[in-house]
């Protein structure tokens, strides 16, 4: 699936790295929890949270994510946007809640975790 | 044997949101030399990990990881409280972080358990009220 695709699936407004919309993605989580991420999360190429501080940026420029979308009308910081721009990670903020945005991705095709076991 | 490539970074452990900045320059840095995208990737995640507990339990301390011919290295040396129990510390789940580290994303309790998963190597040496000392390997071979 196309970014651009979950951008208007999700009636998303893109925040930066525009440029990557046309970037395709094969699967994604959602998680509010970082750690939770880095632990279970394997290939997952786009993270949705409501979670809104630098380390989220951080956390998916560590699993090589494209990008993360920020759920209930949440909106980034300017200095998270910077960091994503340096990592080229595109940010999308969509008024959704996380289980609806999960949702509506996941019934177009987006398939969620493979569970990366011990 | 030539000498391997060392970066050494200091961690500030006063501010959470600079948490992950050095992780982020070693990725950057094992990019650049061309290595797999999934050691790159298992090493940032371990140190990032590190960088955080550093952040969060011991207030900041020393990371350093060295490239050596057969494996990855990272060291991270803090004087923070230490750990009193190692083999509870690694339990999945088990965490002594505030609510308001979790609020911010951390303190599930996965930390530990995720820089063993991720690395080789890993090995710890704590002292109560003296500092920990965490060395983790990624091998490359």
């Amino acid at each position: 699936m196309k970014i651009s695709t979950i951008k208007d699936l999700l009636k998303a407004e893109v925040i930066c790295c525009e440029e990557s919309l046309g970037l395709h993605v094969y699967s994604a989580c959602g998680s509010d929890m970082m750690s939770d991420v880095l632990a279970y999360v394997k290939d997952q190429a786009v993270l949705m949270t409501g979670l809104v501080n630098s380390q989220v940026i951080r956390t998916a420029e560590m699993m090589d994510m494209k990008c993360i979308v920020f759920v209930r009308s949440k909106m980034p910081t300017a200095e998270m946007i910077e960091l994503a721009k340096e990592s080229n990670i595109v940010l999308l903020a969509t008024p959704k809640r996380m289980y609806e945005a999960c949702g509506i991705l996941y019934s177009n095709g987006l398939v969620g975790n493979r569970v990366k076991n011990a | 044997m030539p000498e391997a490539l060392s970066f050494k970074f200091d961690v500030d452990g006063e501010d959470f949101t600079c948490a992950g900045q050095a992780s982020v320059i070693v990725k950057k840095n094992l990019r650049q030399l061309g290595l797999p995208p999934e050691i790159i990737r298992r090493v940032s995640i371990a140190m990032y990990e590190g960088e955080i507990n550093m952040v969060i339990h011991a207030g900041g301390g020393k990371a350093e990881v060295n490239v050596y011919e057969d494996c990855i290295e990272i060291v991270l040396i803090d004087n923070g409280p230490g750990i009193k129990d190692i083999e509870q510390a690694m339990q999945e789940g088990f965490s002594t972080a505030t609510d308001t580290i979790r609020s911010l994303g951390f303190g599930a309790g996965m930390g530990l358990p995720n820089m063993k998963r991720y690395t080789d190597y890993m090995d710890i040496k704590s002292q109560v009220g003296v500092g920990t000392t965490i060395t983790m390997k990624v091998n490359l071979t």
